[in-house]
């Protein structure tokens, strides 16, 4: 870009450049771009330069997907909202019974009065232990989200 | 996996912006719960969804996944979507927030862009062309596909949108919710920096 050129100019030919480049640009802008163009041998390698980089960008373009892919599509997304209401209210139900049924081997385990004390400690232990570690996974997680950077990013 | 090799741009295929009202009335369905209302919005977005995802991560597979896991999470969300507002800005936010924790999460275990397989993902329009020019092209293709995908998220995000999506300002002002003043401001940087890498290429 031209040293001679001011700020304001070169933010205003940056401007008409990309709408001459993406051909957006009105009659009135046409000529100011056009001015800008041949006056300034800088501002005429840039728009050169643009517009053989838009020829490259021009001709690359995704490869078609089969149109099966289209056609499963919404039943794809169908069947993840439909399985995702299902998983909910399955780990609501696990998480109920896996509750209750560590509850009542606990309580067993404490009124078994063959099994030796040590042995009950060792059970409540391991059980507390592996409470805790869950817990403290799932808070790192929740906490992890909280705080994730990209979490709120231009919404 | 293979694509097929047709030439086609995907944009050009499905509707462009839709009008409001219809839209509108899509939206109010889906938030009376009407699935089939969702079906629709789907079916007209899930191309241009697709197809932004695959520009933003470059794989495929992931591009599927997201664009689909999108449109889950925001028909989870439509009842606090405004009726008036279109539909595809929204989702393109929810959208853009998963590709980018992917790209994070891919970033954490070590995968670059180019070991994830989206080279495969572009064709030159090669049609009618001797085999010589095609692996010419064949290889211009991977070092421009190369360079936007050694961008920054932000210059990548705006050159797919205008140059591989084909938005207008207008509607990339609306998609990345800023003024039209910043989308030009910032489409010159994002082509400043790809026309650096591009520069043998140029020439």
């Amino acid at each position: 870009m031209s040293s001679q050129l001011k700020s304001a100019d070169k933010k205003h030919f940056q401007t008409l450049l990309m709408k001459a480049v993406d051909a957006e640009l009105n009659p009135d802008e046409q000529t100011e771009f056009d001015k800008f163009v041949s006056k300034d041998a800088d501002c005429r390698n840039e728009w050169q330069q643009m517009k053989k980089l838009k020829e490259v960008t021009k001709n690359m373009n995704f490869k078609s997907l089969p149109t099966e892919v289209w056609d499963n599509y919404w039943v794809n997304v169908y069947n993840r909202l439909e399985r995702g209401l299902a998983w909910i209210l399955f780990s609501i139900g696990a998480i109920i019974l896996l509750t209750y049924s560590g509850f009542k081997a606990v309580e067993s385990i404490i009124a078994d009065p063959q099994l030796a004390g040590i042995l009950k400690a060792a059970i409540l232990m391991l059980i507390g232990g592996s409470v805790i570690l869950l817990v403290s996974v799932v808070r790192e997680k929740l906490f992890t989200q909280k705080s994730d950077p990209y979490k709120e990013v231009q919404r | 996996m293979s694509y097929g090799l047709a030439i086609v741009n995907p944009t050009l295929t499905e509707n462009r912006m839709v009008p409001a009202v219809d839209e509108g009335t899509l939206i109010l369905r889906c938030q009376a719960g009407e699935k089939q209302a969702y079906g629709e919005l789907v079916n007209k977005y899930m191309k241009r969804a697709y197809y932004t995802a695959l520009g933003l991560i470059g794989s495929p597979e992931a591009a599927m996944d997201l664009s689909q896991e999108a449109f889950i999470r925001a028909y989870r969300a439509i009842k606090r979507l405004d009726a008036d507002k279109k539909f595809f800005t929204w989702y393109y936010r929810i959208l853009k927030n998963l590709c980018l924790n992917h790209l994070r999460d891919r970033a954490r275990h070590a995968r670059p862009f180019s070991e994830v397989g989206e080279t495969t993902l572009l064709k030159m329009s090669d049609q009618g062309e001797d085999a010589s020019r095609q692996v010419e092209q064949e290889e211009t293709r991977e070092i421009v596909w190369d360079a936007i995908n050694s961008l920054k998220p932000q210059e990548r995000e705006i050159i797919i949108l205008k140059d591989f999506q084909e938005h207008s300002y207008i509607e990339i002002s609306e998609l990345l919710d800023c003024p039209m003043g910043t989308v030009m401001s910032r489409l010159y940087n994002a082509r400043q920096a790809l026309k650096v890498k591009l520069e043998k290429v140029l020439k």
